[in-house]
């Protein structure tokens, strides 16, 4: 199942634009600490968008920007061609759900999810009734169907966020904004919500936009990645994409654990203390950086090619094995699995190493 | 297991600790109970009759009506303020909040008779708007409006100081949620903002009211002691105290002792039953 529609043709064949989501040029600062600077990205219909970086990196502002609960010092925001950012909050209509649920303490779970259809306008308020079977609708999606009579300080952080989530999509909304929705919780409840999540997203059919810090929960979610750092976009691209070429060193080092070394690209080829290799034909010129995955290497006896390395420690878990290495004076944590484990291995044993995918980058 | 079956010494109270316990006990009796006592046992000293005539005085009741009166202006007034104050500074970042924090402290740290002596220089006879007022025939000073402006300043700090902590601790998530959901601001506030707070405001106005209600210095200053006009019951006690009439101002002093339990009780009861929503004022 490969739903991501490509860049210029429209997978619904809409005459629209089939972008729904425009953010161009946005900046805002908090006195003088920049928190956006000139970020823009765009989001298809129906698209699942993570916004991915480390704390501080702008990734909730530019969220709440979108919910209308900060105003940008700059730039635009266009949802369905419309002017967004002169909509105020409440008839922007997107689903929001908050890092900590920000749910109603004083009403019951039933009360928080029909929130948003009982502050209607009286002429446009469902039915008492029929608020009721939405109410019942949405718990029953939210798997928590016995407990609508519940306080929130009653329920479990994974119930809470479900509960957050329901809210939010009672008001039918054309846009659900999510703020590190997985973030209070623990490992195995954070797994077993996470594909629960994108089935209701996929199930919703809204454009959702997801911030997060974690790169496994957005590489594994999310239809594209932006990633975000000091307040400005490095990558915009699928899990696939911005995995496999990140577009700068931190990108790289972001996404996973990264070997780096220095190296020098001359003439095609690319050489890295004793190692000698083509260079790929969009590296960069001069002195580099060369990255690698731990787990993207390969294993050669010392007589071969590769960087010389020296095991200083073996560490295995069943089929994986976790080889401690010395090269060029720094110690590297590599990983091989089966059949790619150098036989014999143990402390002390000299061998060369070669990087399967290295990715260089100029030197700063 | 032995170790499990040894008592926590933390948890044992010292010979030393019941000591203090002991003395704290006979030192609050004498200085709480005693009095307390004093004054239902001087107020009832002549007798039920004697007490119930001093406490039917056309004087009497008309301090507690002005006592009412001031209290039934300032209590709703302050409380009013004291949400609106809380609300701006705990949600939002502005230029000069601690200098509102600070401001809104200022009674808490000034003589009341400075409370009272402010609206003296401004509004008395001498004062800056004196001549003015007089000219234009509106009485403040020695009439109710000084009284209610007098009780307004002191009693001004207890709902916002109550507020604050809690509403700092609560965010402003929760009303970010209500306006992303549809909600506008009058339905935020009353739906979301009011009912989280209600408990710490209940509690605020409580302290507020018996203070209002107990005042003596900054009442005293622009009252004029004008028997039956302008006397609130803790005034009304000082004029009978200093006409020798000492069951009139016992009973009186009765009254306001009982206002003192009513709230006490109240106060406890809150404490007891929301003590989580009250507990962000007690880390403070």
């Amino acid at each position: 199942m490969n739903s991501q529609p490509t860049d210029d043709i429209d997978a619904q064949g809409h005459a629209t634009s089939p972008l729904s989501l425009e953010i161009n040029g946005i900046s805002k600062s908090f006195g003088r600490f920049p928190a956006l600077n000139n970020v823009s990205l765009q989001a298809k219909d129906k698209e699942f968008l993570a916004l991915l970086g480390p704390s501080g990196s702008g990734k909730t502002t530019l969220l709440r920007v979108l919910a209308g609960l900060e105003r940008p010092d700059a730039g635009e925001v266009r949802f369905d061609g419309e002017d967004f950012l002169s909509i105020p909050v409440r008839r922007r209509r997107v689903g929001m759900v908050f890092q900590h649920y920000a749910l109603f303490r004083h009403m019951t779970v039933a009360q928080n999810i029909a929130f948003g259809l009982s502050v209607r306008p009286r002429s446009e308020r469902p039915a008492r009734s029929e608020i009721d079977h939405r109410v019942a609708d949405l718990l029953a999606l939210v798997q928590l169907e016995d407990l609508g009579k519940r306080f929130p300080a009653q329920l479990s952080g994974g119930q809470r966020q479900r509960v957050a989530l329901a809210r939010a999509l009672a008001i039918e909304p054309r846009m659900l904004l999510l703020d590190e929705p997985f973030g209070a919780l623990d490992a195995q409840v954070r797994r077993e919500l996470r594909r629960w999540l994108r089935e209701v997203h996929d199930r919703a059919g809204v454009t959702t936009v997801f911030v997060t810090h974690d790169q496994e929960e957005a590489l594994d979610l999310a239809d594209r990645v932006a990633i975000l750092k000091d307040g400005e976009l490095r990558q915009l691209g699928t899990p696939n994409e911005v995995y496999e070429s990140p577009a700068d060193p931190f990108v790289y080092d972001f996404l996973g654990p990264a070997c780096r070394l220095p190296g020098v690209v001359e003439g095609g080829r690319l050489t890295v203390a004793d190692w000698e290799t083509k260079a790929a034909d969009d590296a960069p010129k001069g002195r580099v950086e060369v990255f690698f995955r731990p787990d993207e290497v390969m294993f050669a006896p010392f007589d071969g090619a590769g960087l010389a390395a020296e095991v200083k420690a073996v560490a295995a878990r069943g089929p994986d094995v976790r080889i401690e290495c010395l090269i060029e004076g720094k110690l590297f944590e590599l990983e091989a699995r089966g059949p790619g484990v150098p036989s014999g291995v143990a402390p002390g044993l000299s061998l060369r190493i070669k990087p399967t995918r290295p990715k260089v980058y100029a030197a700063r | 297991m032995t170790v499990a079956a040894r008592p926590v010494s933390s948890a044992r109270l010292p010979g030393l600790a019941v000591l203090l316990v002991v003395a704290s006990a006979l030192v609050m009796g004498l200085l709480v109970l005693l009095p307390l006592f004093v004054v239902f046992r001087d107020a009832f000293d002549k007798g039920l009759g004697k007490y119930l005539a001093a406490i039917t005085d056309p004087d009497a009741i008309s301090a507690v009506k002005l006592t009412l009166l001031v209290a039934g202006i300032a209590v709703p007034l302050n409380a009013a303020f004291g949400v609106a104050a809380a609300w701006c500074i705990a949600k939002f970042e502005f230029r000069g909040k601690s200098a509102l924090l600070t401001l809104i402290d200022l009674p808490f740290s000034m003589s009341p008779v400075v409370s009272g002596l402010v609206w003296v220089l401004l509004f008395g006879a001498q004062g800056w708007f004196g001549t003015w007022l007089i000219d234009h025939d509106v009485k403040i000073i020695f009439a109710t409006t000084g009284l209610v402006l007098a009780t307004i300043l002191v009693t001004f700090p207890f709902v916002a100081r109550e507020l604050i902590p809690l509403m700092q601790d609560q965010g402003s998530d929760e009303e970010a949620a209500a306006l992303t959901l549809g909600a506008g601001g009058f339905t935020t506030f009353f739906r979301i903002t009011l009912p989280n707070i209600r408990w710490a405001l209940l509690y605020g106005v409580l302290l507020c009211n018996a203070r209002a209600m107990g005042e003596f210095g900054a009442v005293s200053v622009v009252s004029g002691h004008i028997r039956g006009l302008t006397t609130t019951l803790p005034l009304h006690v000082e004029v009978l105290y200093n006409d020798y009439d000492f069951v009139g101002a016992f009973a009186a002093a009765s009254l306001l002792a009982s206002l003192g339990l009513v709230t006490l009780v109240l106060k406890t009861g809150l404490e007891w039953r929301h003590s989580g929503e009250l507990a962000a004022n007690r880390r403070h």
